[in-house]
């Protein structure tokens, strides 16, 4: 129940700000500041759960095989590899880890 | 589906230097983007059945949410034991940027009031970048569509792909499938990290995120790690302000946190988005 009204919450609080982006008068949304504030809140965002889907498991800070797979993600993103290759390097480099780790 | 227009703008060498681009050359990079990003749905879909969610839940995500880093950070927070709500708000915050793009769009599509509520829901990161990189209304309106279809589409046939596989292959964690779900956000923030500035609020973030995770509240750290973003404006309006002392025009009321001392912050910024 309670995953319901998480997936009910996220698609009203979604839908609802799609939805206002097109709908308000431009120029209500285009003071500095606020644009400044709307193109770095997904910054923190982002950063914060990259580290901790990678770093953390639930609530307990470990390193395992998957920070050595975000590295290869990582080096894939500095080559330029289209957004398909960045995801398979992650995930072929974190599974053949732990295979070859037992 | 869309079709090419035969001749459509090829032969055009006699009309005015206006920025043309053939329709089928349209389709054919919108066609590109729908696909390349829509295939990762799969990843969604194995990463969220991953996280304990059912095939229907993660199709309603799917279908119902349909912006990619909201539902990953949904399904993190909630595998990460986080209340329904601090991980519904997780992912609203990522969701936000949406409404400004929505604000791009409606100015360059100027789409029918009626049309709006439906368009609204294909408003993401892709449909954006996809729109501005278009030379005319028209082109950008093709662009829209195109991307916005076949990445439903596509992101909503391999996210059932996904999940159904996820319960056929057992242990997602030995595929290192788990590992899909922040190489998504990395590969969404990589080219945000382009100034200073950005780089700034990524690492507090990740301080900020990893230093709580284990004293605070499942899904409230992320949370916390979110005004990362307003201290580092705040810093950065203060010494615009030392700045612009230390020159001895500050008669402008200028308060914390405001960027109009620093013109190039929003240029960059507006660059970065089209680059996106």
């Amino acid at each position: 129940m309670n995953i319901w009204i998480a997936i009910g919450a996220t698609f009203v609080g979604c839908y609802l700000v799609k939805l206002a982006g097109l709908l308000v008068p431009a120029g209500a949304l285009e003071r500095p500041l606020v644009k400044r504030m709307a193109a770095l809140l997904p910054v923190a965002l982002l950063a914060a759960l990259t580290a901790q889907q990678a770093f953390a498991d639930g609530r307990v800070l470990e390193l395992d095989a998957k920070a050595l797979g975000l590295t290869a993600a990582a080096v894939a993103l500095l080559l330029r590899a289209p957004f398909l290759v960045v995801i398979g390097a992650a995930v072929v480099v974190t599974a053949g880890v732990r295979a070859l780790a037992g | 589906m869309e079709h090419d227009v035969p001749g459509a703008t090829e032969h055009d060498d006699q009309a005015p230097r206006t920025p043309q681009k053939p329709d089928s050359a349209v389709v054919r990079d919108a066609l590109g983007v729908g696909i390349a990003v829509g295939l990762s749905g799969f990843a969604f879909g194995v990463t969220s059945a991953g996280s304990g969610l059912t095939v229907l839940q993660t199709c309603a995500l799917s279908l119902l949410v349909f912006t990619g880093a909201s539902q990953f950070a949904l399904v993190g927070a909630l595998a990460g034991g986080g209340n329904p709500f601090t991980a519904a708000a997780g992912a609203f915050f990522l969701g936000v940027r949406n409404a400004f793009y929505g604000l791009r769009l409606s100015q360059l599509l100027a789409l029918p009031r009626a049309v709006r509520p439906f368009a609204a829901h294909w408003v993401i990161d892709e449909t954006t970048a996809v729109s501005l990189a278009q030379p005319t209304r028209r082109a950008a309106r093709i662009g829209f569509t195109v991307t916005g279809l076949s990445l439903y589409v596509l992101w909503n046939l391999t996210t059932l792909l996904g999940a159904l596989g996820a319960e056929a292959i057992g242990d997602t964690d030995a595929w290192g499938l788990d590992a899909a779900g922040p190489a998504v956000f990395l590969a969404l923030l990589a080219p945000m990290l382009r100034t200073t500035t950005e780089r700034a609020v990524a690492a507090i973030a990740v301080v900020l995120g990893l230093g709580l995770l284990p004293v605070l509240p499942a899904g409230v750290p992320v949370l916390v790690a979110a005004l990362a973003a307003p201290a580092v404006l705040y810093v950065e309006g203060r010494k615009g302000d030392a700045k612009a002392a230390a020159k001895g025009d500050a008669t402008e009321d200028v308060r914390p946190g405001d960027t109009r001392n620093d013109p190039r912050s929003d240029i960059q910024h507006d660059t970065q988005r089209e680059d996106r």
